[in-house]
Formats: C-alpha cells, structure tokens, sequence
C-alpha cells in the first residue's frame, strides 16, 4: 500500500513547496518595496509621502483582513486574466501571492520601524543618501525580524496552499481531501497530516537557524 | 572653519505639543584645528546647536559657514556631500550590529563609493590609533561601552573629515573610560589637526578636552571664552552653577541621561 502511496504524496509535497516558493518569492517582491514605504514614507521620516501610507495603507488592512479561502474566490476573475484559468496549481499562485503581498509589506514594515532611529541619524551624518540608509542600514539591521516574518509567512502560506487545494489547485490540501475525506481513506489523511507537520517543523526550524545566523546582537 | 550666524531653529508644533524654540540667535566662531567646547544644562539645545551643523536639522533662520560655504543652501543632492566632510560621534555610539569592527568604520568610505583598496588603506590605521586591532572582526555586541566608542570614533575619522562633532561622547561612559576617551580626541586632534566641536554638561570634558568654551541656557550663548579664563573668572550664573556641578559630576550626569531618556522616549 505504502509504494501505491508514496508517489502521489511526493507528487502532492512538490505542489505544494512549488506553490509556497512561488507566492513567497512573488509576495516577496512587491511586499518588501511596499513595506519599506510604508516604513519610511510618514512626517519627518526617509521618503515623506503622507498620501502613500493613506492611499496603501488601508488596502493592506483591507486584504489583510479578508478571510483567504473568500479572497481566493473573489479574485478569481483575476486569476484568469493573469493565468488563463483558475484551476490548477499555477492558478493557485495567484490568490496565495496576493494575500502574502500586504502580510509581508506589514512584516517588513514592523521590522524596520524595530531599528534605532539613532542609526538612521548616524547614517544621514555620514553622508548617506536616503537610499542607502535602507539598503545599508535598515535592511541590514532588520534582516533577522525579516528572516522570522517570511518563515511565519511561508508556514501561513503553506496551511493557504491547503485550503485553494480543496478548490483544486492540487498539493497536500488536494490530496487530504479527494483521497482522505470523499474516498475515505483515513491512511490517505494520516499521511498527509503527518507530511504537513513535517514540512511546518522544517520549514521553521530552518528559518529560525537563518534568522539566528543573521543575529549578532546577541553573541 | 565654522562661523554660525543668528542661528534661530524653531521645532514646529506637532499633536500634543505647542512649537518650541530651542536656539534663538547663536553667533559662533570656530577655528580650524581648534577644539570648542559648548556646555549647557539639558534642553539648553546643544544638541539641536550641533546637529545645525550638518544639517540633521534645519535652521529656520540664520546662516551656517562651514569651509567658506553657506550650507543651509544647500540642495538635498549636495547635502550628503557636504556631510562626507565631517564626522559625527553620538552618546549612544549608533553602531550597527549587523557590521563588525571593521565594517562598520569602512561604512562612510563605502557609502561614498570607494573600492575595497581604497577602504582598507583608510580604515587598517584607524584600528591601531583607536586600539582596536584585536577586536577587528567583532561585532558591536561583543565590546565594551568604551570600546565601542572607539569604533564610533574611528568611524567618524575614516572619510578623513575636517571637522568632528561629538555630542555627549563620554555621557555613557563611566570616568575611567570617559578620561581614556578623551584623551583618545586630544591625541586625534594633535595628530590630525581636526577641527572639533565638543556638547556636554560636564565641565570636567571641557577642562580636559576644550580650548574654548561656549555656556548655552534657553538657546543661547551666555558666556564664551578661553577655558582657562572661564574657569578662573565665571561670570554668568549657568557658568557658576555648572563649575559647582563639577563635585557632584557622577549624580549630575545620572540624572541628565534619565531626563534625556525620558524626553527621547516621548519624542519616538
Ligand atoms: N525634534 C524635536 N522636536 C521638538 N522639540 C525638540 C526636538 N528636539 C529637541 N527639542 C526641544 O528643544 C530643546 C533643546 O533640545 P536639545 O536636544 O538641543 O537640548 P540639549 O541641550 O542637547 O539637552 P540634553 O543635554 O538633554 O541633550 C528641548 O526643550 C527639546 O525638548
Ligand atoms: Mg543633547
């Protein structure tokens, strides 16, 4: 039974990390520039623009604050246009990334608002220019906040991955439900708790080691 | 080398509190290689005083001379320019703990875009002047408050400035340190023939440190002068109270880092 099993387990945890990376990587790349103005864009901060934190940060708030599985649903127009279905685990990677957009802006946002404003000041005196205080200073300085945020998001994203497959998207949430719950096969469901628990502990436990590398405030 | 003229800095009104003027009118004169004191209780705006210099704040009037150039002209394009020329030291030290020793004296040099030969000429004799060549590959969290002063100071010296501000370097420090600390600028300003400006509200750093003198209370200049004069001859009731102050060093400085906390705590 195990080796009728095991393919389509593996097939279903490549899925669901294909998945994960992606809208972690995509999320990433719009949540970390996002999150970095809204940071610095309030009065007397690196890039005032009080119309910036008034326009995005509401509509942080409010992606934030729709439950995933209904976003996943309502954007799926969207989905279409930019995948040309909505079905499938490539289509799944559209709802996902637009959820861990404004997580990771707040994440990123928090961690750098965590740097002493002192360095800030230090770097002006220097001589740097606004841009180089966040990529010499308050990145490097929020990195270890930054690395603890996106394990948080990606294990987040991984119990999301989970539910768009229930919607057909394929991965670990797929598998559970077609073979665990409408074929009733409790092996089928076992397996996949088990696999996600695995992948949870993983991935957090590698992200806390990455963080923990990146820390030398405590040495 | 420096020459502030009827400098006024009026902090504007934010929620909760009324606009404050924290400099009204300064007028000082400062030589090239000479080392100035200003001395004031706290909130008698010796840091705004200093940070007018480089422009971390804005003066609302007046005119700040440095190198024969009005930089409150400047535009945001040339002011980190101009600031490349001088260092600054904090009370606090404003490392960063993601750098070491090493990085985080060569971070000036690397903002201004020098190469890595370039960077390692500057700052491989800093390490020695400063004494730090042990501690070279360490990080901030690793050393000690006086040693982290060092790289403070090695920091502000690695853009070869022409003018280092130090505003309350020693205020952390406990007088062991302070004295080696002090004696470390002393040696820097021989050495190097840098131009110094010196906030405090001790006037032990002052007599130890300073050529002259300029005491501030409510934004202004009150009293300015040689030290040695100052000392024999103080005429203005803050110069008095503040030489007094002096048998009481330890407690005052206590108090003045609490009150200084507490006004930052409420700013932030
Ligand atoms: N950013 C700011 N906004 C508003 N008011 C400020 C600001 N910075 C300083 N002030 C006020 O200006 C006055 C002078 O402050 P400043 O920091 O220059 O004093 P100081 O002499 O350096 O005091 P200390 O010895 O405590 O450091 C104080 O009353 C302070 O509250
Ligand atoms: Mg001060």
């Amino acid at each position: 039974m195990f080796s009728t099993l095991a393919p389509i387990l593996l097939q279903a945890t490549g899925e669901t990390l294909y998945m994960v990376a992606a809208a972690l990587a995509l999320g990433t790349s719009m949540g970390l520039p996002l999150g970095v103005l809204l940071a610095t864009s309030g009065r007397g901060e690196l890039f005032e623009a009080l119309w910036f934190q008034r326009i995005f940060g509401p509509i942080v708030n409010a992606t934030r604050s729709v439950p995933f599985i209904i976003l996943a649903v309502a954007i799926i127009p969207f989905t279409r246009f930019v995948v040309g279905t909505s079905i499938g685990t490539s289509a799944a990677i559209v709802p996902l990334t637009v959820a861990a957009i404004p997580f990771i802006a707040r994440i990123i946002e928090g961690a750098i608002r965590e740097v002493d404003s002192g360095l800030i000041e230090a770097a002006q005196a220097m001589g740097a220019r606004p841009v180089q205080v966040v990529t010499k200073v308050l990145l490097p300085e929020a990195l270890p906040g930054i690395i603890h945020g996106l394990t948080l998001t990606a294990v987040t994203l991984i119990g999301y991955s989970a539910m768009v497959g229930a919607v057909g998207a394929g991965g670990l949430g797929d598998l559970g439900i077609r073979y665990g719950y409408q074929r009733f096969r409790p092996d089928v469901m076992a397996a996949v708790v088990i696999t996600l628990i695995v992948v949870v502990q993983a991935v957090q436990s590698s992200g806390d080691w990455m963080a923990r590398k990146a820390d030398k405030r405590n040495i | 080398m420096i020459r502030l003229s009827n400098v006024q800095k009026t902090y504007p009104a934010r929620r909760g509190s009324d606009e404050h003027t924290a400099l009204r009118g300064i007028d000082l004169d400062i030589a090239a290689g000479e080392i100035v004191g200003v001395i004031g209780r706290s909130g008698a705006g010796k840091s705004t005083l200093i940070r007018c210099i480089n422009l971390l704040e804005t003066p609302t009037s007046g005119s700040v001379i440095v190198d024969g150039t009005d930089v409150t002209k400047l535009s945001n394009r040339d002011l980190p320019l101009f600031r490349r020329q001088l260092g600054m030291v904090f009370q606090h030290f404003n490392l960063l703990s993601s750098r070491t020793v090493y990085d985080n004296i060569a971070l000036p040099l690397e903002l201004a875009g020098a190469s890595k030969a370039e960077i390692a000429a500057a700052v491989d004799p800093l390490l020695p002047l400063v004494g730090l060549e042990e501690k070279r590959d360490r990080y901030p969290a690793e050393l000690s408050g006086g040693q982290k002063q060092r790289v403070g100071i090695a920091r502000a010296l690695s853009s070869s400035p022409k003018v280092l501000l130090c505003d309350e370097v020693t205020s952390a420090l406990d007088p062991e340190t302070t004295r080696q600390i002090l004696n470390l600028l002393k040696d820097i300003n021989k050495r190097l023939g840098l131009t110094m400006v010196v906030i405090t509200h001790e006037m032990a750093v002052v007599k130890a440190l300073c050529d002259r003198v300029a005491v501030m209370d409510g934004g202004v200049i009150v009293e300015e002068g040689l030290v040695d004069g100052i000392f024999a001859n103080p005429v203005h009731d803050t110069t008095k109270s503040l030489l007094a102050d002096e048998f009481v060093e330890f407690r005052a400085g206590q108090d003045s880092a609490q009150s200084r906390d507490q006004s930052s705590g409420q700013e932030g």
